[in-house]
């Protein structure tokens, strides 16, 4: 134990003793709208609008938060939550041995009070303020400054939303994103190791990766074309790219999958497979979990319009039938190619569809969301088939199979189909005010940047994390215990008496 | 007195059980069982694992019966039991030396 305390210290002298970042703060005009924290509403964005256009910006009114506005992204946080605990818990769960069931519910639901506390801490600073384009800074450490009359922008100009509603919203995408992580190497995996893991990879992919693709100074500061360029380099390294994420496909998802993918391969296979059964022992279960995040996912992805306006519906309607599709998809390649439509192939088939729209769910038309989730869901079957055999990992419950792939799929494809020619909404131009010229190719290009950079990132950072949990702790349990499982010999309890 | 054990489809339980208790059979044990036979195992496919179960479940059934009544047990066992397809079980037969009913000390074919 006192070699988990050593390591966290030196997790958080990285974490807490890196002013680095909030030197390399740009000294730019534009506050950030995002990141308003003020104990007078709101006036982090006038100041922003006096910097940017200095002759109309004292006429402008404070924005008041919209009740309509503040009360959806509060339910859409509860529903984020409601994924993580217990829906996602539930799909892994299920997906486990009887003597593993409760060691993956555990996993989860600590990984999630953990990343909470944490990012009240540090988390939310260092993600959502202006800082380089990589990180933000620690001015927000212990959520400083922020009072309930703090705003954030939205995706529309003049319109703000409670900063602290933000903050539990982005909150729920973190704990999740670290919770989707262990099924690639549940039932063998050291409680103790995963949680230390858990603790540098957050601080050090998941921070960066957020800030890189969502901190933006806000609609507000496109005033014209020179305000629009100070506020661009502003923003995170991704975004300034043109990489389109709606709610988080790379973020969260890839992110996720090379972690995992990465620990799969770092703790090594499950003792005994090939010559086990280590068939699902419960797939009501996973059923149950997977229903559980695809309502859920309404939450993560509607929520992430940030207004409850039409393009809220328009993600809640691609979550919606995009799921569907690729739920059928999936079952229906399994029946031609195995025999039999089998519940955990609908069941995957959801969730892959799921992850799939996550990127494109505000940008693309109804019909794009169908071709999407009917595409992933034939994709990821070959990811958890074919894939997974070159891959050669024992990615336990297919993280990578479906949230790698589907992730990267769904980015991909939300380049083509945020085409207004292919039904899509374009990409919106600040400065004009209008939806802007496309061009399919660069937006493609756009993508891979961002599928690029988080493969590159996450990999690297999840190496490190894992090599050194590894000398300092190990990664896997003791093969006994893993015998006898988990939820014994780590928890001391079992999940069934029967 | 003999002792019968008899090994059944488990959706046949109860169509035993009645048989049974037409011919007066005044009790049964009933035990959750898995086991192979003749009757082949099933093939399980879960995304890309594929895992071939042996074992199938199957339900014990068994009962201490006086010796006369024997050739009638296994009648009743035989129709009831069968479906006519591979997996339908086997019935044993064993002597038995003793029966003790615990509540009373009876025993022999009292305690039956």
């Amino acid at each position: 134990m006192k070699r988990v305390f050593a390591l966290l210290a030196l997790v958080g002298a990285v974490a807490f003793g890196a002013p680095a970042w909030a030197e390399e703060k740009v000294a730019a005009p534009a506050a950030s709208a995002v990141v308003a924290g003020s104990t007078a509403p709101a006036t982090a964005v006038v100041a922003l609008v006096e910097a940017g256009a200095p002759g109309e910006a004292a006429a402008a009114p404070a924005p008041v938060p919209n009740k309509g506005d503040t009360a959806w992204i509060m339910v859409c946080a509860a529903l984020v939550i409601l994924m993580s605990i217990p829906g996602l818990a539930l799909f892994y769960g299920g997906l486990v041995r009887t003597k593993n069931m409760l060691s993956v519910l555990m996993q989860v639901f600590t990984i999630f009070s953990l990343i909470t506390v944490l990012w009240v801490v540090y988390g939310y600073s260092a993600a959502f303020t202006e800082g380089s384009a990589f990180f933000g800074t620690l001015d927000k450490l212990f959520l400083k400054g922020i009072t309930p009359e703090s705003v954030g922008a939205t995706f529309s100009k003049g319109v703000v939303i409670p900063e602290l509603a933000f903050v539990i919203f982005q909150g729920a995408f973190a704990a999740i994103t670290c919770g989707l992580i262990v099924g690639a190497f549940a039932e063998r995996a050291k409680f103790s190791a995963i949680l230390v893991f858990m603790v540098i990879w957050f601080t050090l992919s998941y921070i960066p990766m957020a800030h890189m693709v969502w901190y933006w100074a806000g609609p507000d500061a496109y005033t014209d074309a020179a305000a629009a360029e100070a506020a661009g380099a502003t923003a995170g390294f991704l975004f300034q790219k043109g990489a389109l994420d709606f709610a988080g496909g790379t973020v969260v998802h890839i992110n996720a999958a090379i972690a995992g993918l990465v620990g799969a391969y770092m703790v090594g296979k499950r003792t005994g497979l090939g010559n086990v059964a280590m068939a699902p022992h419960s797939l009501t279960f996973t059923m149950i979990g997977a229903s559980l995040l695809w309502f859920g996912w309404f939450g993560f992805n509607a929520g992430s319009a940030l207004e409850a306006s039409g393009g809220a519906a328009l993600a809640m309607v691609n979550t919606w039938v995009a799921t569907a599709a690729a739920a059928l998809s999936w079952l229906f390649a399994e029946w031609m190619i195995k025999g039999k439509p089998s519940m955990l192939g609908a069941a995957s088939g959801a969730v892959a569809g799921l992850v799939a729209i996550t990127p494109a769910a505000g940008f693309v038309g109804v019909m794009g969301g169908i071709v999407i989730g009917l595409l992933a869901g034939v994709v990821c079957l070959w990811g958890v088939n074919g894939l997974k055999k070159l891959l050669g990992a024992d990615d336990s419950l297919d993280v990578f199979g479906i949230h790698g792939v589907g992730g990267i799929l769904g980015a991909i494809l939300t380049g083509v189909f945020v085409d207004p020619a292919l039904g899509g909404t374009g990409v919106y131009d600040y400065v004009a005010n209008s939806v802007g010229e496309f061009n399919m190719g660069a937006q493609v290009i756009s993508q891979l940047w961002g599928v690029g950079t988080v493969v590159v990132w996450s990999g690297v950072v999840s190496i490190v994390a894992f090599k050194l949990v590894d000398i300092v702790i190990g990664l896997r349990v003791p093969e006994e215990e893993e015998r006898e499982g988990l939820d014994l010999t780590s928890h001391g309890e079992t999940a069934y008496h029967h | 007195m003999k002792f019968v054990t008899a090994i059944i489809k488990p959706f046949k339980l109860d169509e035993v059980r009645e048989a049974l208790s037409a011919i007066g059979v005044q009790g049964v044990t009933v035990t959750e069982v898995k086991g192979f036979g003749r009757q082949k195992g099933h093939t399980e496919l879960y995304r890309g694992a594929e895992y071939v179960v042996d074992f199938l479940p199957k339900v014990k059934v068994e009962a201490a019966v006086k010796a006369d009544q024997i050739d009638q047990v296994i009648e009743a066992i035989e129709k009831s039991a069968s479906t006519g397809k591979i997996g339908d079980g086997k019935i044993f037969v064993f002597d038995l030396e003793q029966v003790i009913r615990i509540r009373t000390g009876e025993t022999g074919t009292d305690a039956l």
